[in-house]
C-alpha cells in the first residue's frame, strides 16, 4: 500500500487546478462520493486511474472531461447500461461529476505510441486498425480514435493503453445495442460491420500499444 | 528560341510576363463517369508490394500520399495530406482514385488546347489543394507519387476511362443551395469531427480531422472550392464512414457553407485584385462563390499567410 500512498502524493503535487474544485474531485476518486452508493472511483478504476486489466475496468486517466462526463450522464440516462456504473452514476451529484471528471483528465496517463500516418500494415489486425475496410464502410479505427489509438480532442476517447478485456466488451456492448450512446452511431455502424475475431483481434492490437496485430 | 516561346505563351497564358510559373493553369473539372457506373477494378494489395526498388519506391510514394504535411513541408502550405482528400490511400472508388486517374494523362483539354501530363497534375494538386510551391517534374517527390500511382493502376488498361473515376457528379438541386440550411447540416453532421468552426482537431502537431475553412485548407484555387465539386466529395465520401447518406440537397447546401468561408488567397491572383481574378479564373468554373458579395461581405479576400 506505500506505492498507493505515493503516487496519490505525487499527483496531488503534480496538478494544479483551481483548489477546491481539485480537492472535491481527488476526494471522489480516493473516497468516493457524499452518498454512500457513490463509490471511490480509485478502488475499481485502479490507484492511478489507469484501470484494472484483469478485471476489465477501464482507464480514466487522461481522458478528455467531455467524454468521462457525457458517459456518466449516458449512464444515468440508460443510453449506456451497466449495472454498476449505472447506480454509482446517479449517487452523484453534478457538482461531483464535474470535480471528479476534471481532476481525472489531468491525471497523467502513459503517452500513446508515436506512430504517424505513413506506416504500411503488415498484416488484416493493423489494416483494419489503420485504414479500415471500405467495402464494408469500417473506416480505419485511427482515423478517429487518433494515431495509435491516442484519442482526439472531447469526443474520441483513446483506444491505447485500455484493457483489452474493456475494449472487446464496449465492441460487444455496440453489436448487442447495450451501448447505444455513440453521437450519429458512429461506433455501432463500425462494430457491428466487424467479425468476432476482428473484436479481438483489434483489441488486442490497441491495447498492446498497437505494435503487433493481437492474434 | 525555345526559351522565347516559353516566354511567349506564359505571357499569354497570365496576360502578364511576371506573374509566377503555375505547372497547370487550374484544376478545371473532370467530365468523370456517372456514379451509375459500378466500379469494378480492384488495385493491387500491400501483399503484392514487390521487395526491391520498385517496391520501395512504392512505399516512398504512398508515404508521401499519406503524411504529406509532415514528410514534405517544403512543398505544402497548409495543413493537409494527399489522402484527405482521395480517401483510403488513394484507393476509393468515387473518391478520384490515383488508379482512375494514372491511365488517363497525358490528358489533352481542348479548353486551353493544352496536354497535361501526370507530373503536371500531381504539382496542380501541390498547388491548390496544398497551398504549396509544387516540386519539380522529376523531383524524388512527384517520381514517388507517380510511382505509386502507377502501380496501383497496374493490370488497368490505357486511355480507357475506370468507372469510378473522380467524384461523380450530383445534380444540383432544382431551387438551389441554401447557406443557412447548410449550416445546420455541418452543425449536426460535420463539426464534432471537423470542429465547430471547421479548424479541424490535431493530435501534437498533425491533423487528424482536417480543416474546412482558414488558413491550413485548400486555397481559393483548388478544384474543392467549387460547390458542385465539394458536393461531389461530399455525397459520396463523408460524413466519415456514412458516405451516401446525405441527401443531395443536404450535400450541396453543406458543400456552399463550408465553401463560403475564407481560405487562403488563389495563387493565381491578377493584379492583386478580386474581381480581376474572379473574371478570369473563376466566372466559367463550375459553382463558386469567388469575387462575390454573400451578406455584404466580399468573399475571396484570403486569410493571409
Ligand atoms: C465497483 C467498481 C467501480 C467503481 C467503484 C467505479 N467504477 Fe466506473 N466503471 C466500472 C466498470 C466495470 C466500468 C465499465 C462499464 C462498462 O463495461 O460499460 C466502468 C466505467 C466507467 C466509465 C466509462 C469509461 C469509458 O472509457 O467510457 C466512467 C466515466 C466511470 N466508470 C467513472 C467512474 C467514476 C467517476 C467513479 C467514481 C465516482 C467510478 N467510475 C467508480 C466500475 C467501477
Ligand atoms: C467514425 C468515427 C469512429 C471510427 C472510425 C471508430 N470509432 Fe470508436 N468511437 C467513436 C466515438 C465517437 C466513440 C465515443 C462514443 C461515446 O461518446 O460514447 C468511440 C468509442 C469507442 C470505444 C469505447 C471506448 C471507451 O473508452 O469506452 C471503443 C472500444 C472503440 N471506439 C473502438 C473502435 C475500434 C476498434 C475502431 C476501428 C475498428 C473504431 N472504434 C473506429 C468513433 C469512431
Ligand atoms: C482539398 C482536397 C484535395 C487534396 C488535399 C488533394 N487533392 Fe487531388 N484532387 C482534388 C480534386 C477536387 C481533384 C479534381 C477532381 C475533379 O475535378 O473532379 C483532384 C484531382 C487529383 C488527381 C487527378 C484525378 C483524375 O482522375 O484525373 C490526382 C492524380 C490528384 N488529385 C493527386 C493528388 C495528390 C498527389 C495530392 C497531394 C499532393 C492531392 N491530390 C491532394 C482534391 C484534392
Ligand atoms: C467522423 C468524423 C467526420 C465527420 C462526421 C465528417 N468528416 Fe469530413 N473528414 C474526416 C476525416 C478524418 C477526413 C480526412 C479523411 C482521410 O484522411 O482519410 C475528412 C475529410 C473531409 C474533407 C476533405 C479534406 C478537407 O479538409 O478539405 C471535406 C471537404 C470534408 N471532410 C467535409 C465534411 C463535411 C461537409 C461533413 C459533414 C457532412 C464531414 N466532413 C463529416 C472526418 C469526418
Amino acid at each position: 500500500m506505500i506505492p498507493l500512498n505515493r503516487v496519490l502524493m505525487s499527483s496531488l503535487l503534480l496538478f494544479s487546478l483551481p483548489s477546491a474544485h481539485a480537492a472535491e474531485g481527488q476526494k471522489v476518486f480516493s473516497q468516493g462520493g457524499q452518498n454512500p452508493a457513490a463509490m471511490a472511483c480509485m478502488s475499481c478504476h485502479g490507484p492511478d486511474g489507469l484501470g484494472m486489466a484483469a478485471a476489465g475496468f477501464p482507464r480514466l486517466a487522461g481522458l478528455s472531461a467531455g467524454y468521462l462526463s457525457k458517459q456518466l450522464a449516458d449512464f444515468r440516462s440508460g443510453s449506456r447500461k451497466n449495472p454498476i456504473m449505472e447506480p454509482l452514476a446517479k449517487a452523484l451529484s453534478d457538482d461531483e461529476v464535474s470535480a471528479v471528471t476534471a481532476w481525472l483528465a489531468a491525471m497523467p496517463a502513459p503517452a500513446a505510441p508515436d506512430l504517424h500516418r505513413q506506416q504500411m500494415a503488415s498484416d488484416p489486425t493493423q489494416a483494419l486498425a489503420l485504414y479500415g475496410d471500405w467495402s464494408r464502410q469500417i473506416p480505419g479505427c485511427v482515423q478517429c480514435h487518433g494515431p495509435g489509438g491516442s484519442g482526439v480532442g472531447e469526443h474520441f476517447p483513446p483506444l491505447a493503453h485500455q484493457p483489452a478485456a474493456y475494449l472487446v466488451a464496449q465492441l460487444n456492448a455496440w453489436r448487442d445495442g447495450s451501448r447505444s450512446n455513440d453521437p450519429n452511431q458512429m461506433m455501432a455502424g463500425v462494430a457491428k460491420a466487424m467479425s468476432e475475431d476482428e473484436v479481438k483481434a483489434v483489441a488486442a492490437y490497441f491495447a498492446n500499444g498497437a505494435t503487433q496485430g493481437g492474434k | 528560341m525555345m526559351k522565347t516561346l516559353l516566354i511567349a505563351s506564359l505571357a499569354l497564358a497570365f496576360g502578364q510576363a511576371h506573374a509566377a510559373p503555375i505547372a497547370m493553369e487550374d484544376q478545371s473539372q473532370l467530365k468523370v463517369p456517372p456514379a451509375s457506373k459500378t466500379p469494378f477494378f480492384v488495385p493491387p494489395s500491400e501483399k503484392e508490394l514487390p521487395d526491391n526498388a520498385y517496391g520501395k519506391m512504392i512505399r516512398d510514394g504512398y508515404a508521401l500520399f499519406v503524411d504529406t504535411k509532415r514528410l514534405a513541408p517544403k512543398y505544402v502550405g497548409n495543413g493537409l495530406n494527399c489522402s484527405n482528400c482521395h480517401i483510403d490511400q488513394g484507393r476509393l472508388a468515387h473518391s478520384a482514385p490515383l488508379w482512375g486517374a494514372y491511365p488517363m494523362y497525358p490528358a489533352y483539354r481542348k479548353k486551353n488546347d493544352k496536354v497535361n501530363t501526370f507530373a503536371e497534375r500531381l504539382q496542380g494538386c501541390f498547388q491548390f489543394s496544398m497551398n504549396g510551391t509544387p516540386p519539380a517534374a522529376d523531383s524524388p517527390e512527384i517520381t514517388a507519387l507517380s510511382v505509386y500511382a502507377y502501380w496501383l493502376a497496374s493490370k488497368a488498361p490505357i486511355g480507357v476511362e475506370p468507372a469510378g473515376r473522380g467524384y461523380p457528379d450530383v445534380n444540383p438541386p432544382a431551387g438551389g443551395y441554401d447557406l443557412k440550411r447548410g449550416a445546420e447540416v455541418f452543425q449536426a453532421q460535420c463539426a464534432l469531427c471537423h470542429g465547430g468552426n471547421g479548424e479541424g482537431q490535431k493530435v501534437g502537431a498533425d491533423y487528424v480531422m482536417p480543416p474546412l475553412w482558414g488558413k491550413d485548407s485548400y486555397n481559393w484555387g483548388a478544384g474543392m472550392h467549387r460547390i458542385n465539386t465539394a458536393a461531389s466529395f461530399i455525397k459520396y465520401n463523408m460524413p466519415l464512414g456514412k458516405p451516401g447518406s446525405l441527401s443531395d440537397q443536404q450535400a450541396w447546401d453543406v458543400a456552399a457553407f463550408v465553401n463560403s468561408h475564407e481560405r487562403p488567397q488563389d495563387p493565381r491572383l491578377v493584379d492583386g485584385s478580386v474581381e480581376k481574378t474572379r473574371v478570369k479564373f473563376h466566372a466559367n468554373d463550375g459553382v463558386n462563390l469567388y469575387g462575390q458579395t454573400v451578406g455584404g461581405v466580399l468573399i475571396g479576400q484570403g486569410t493571409g499567410k
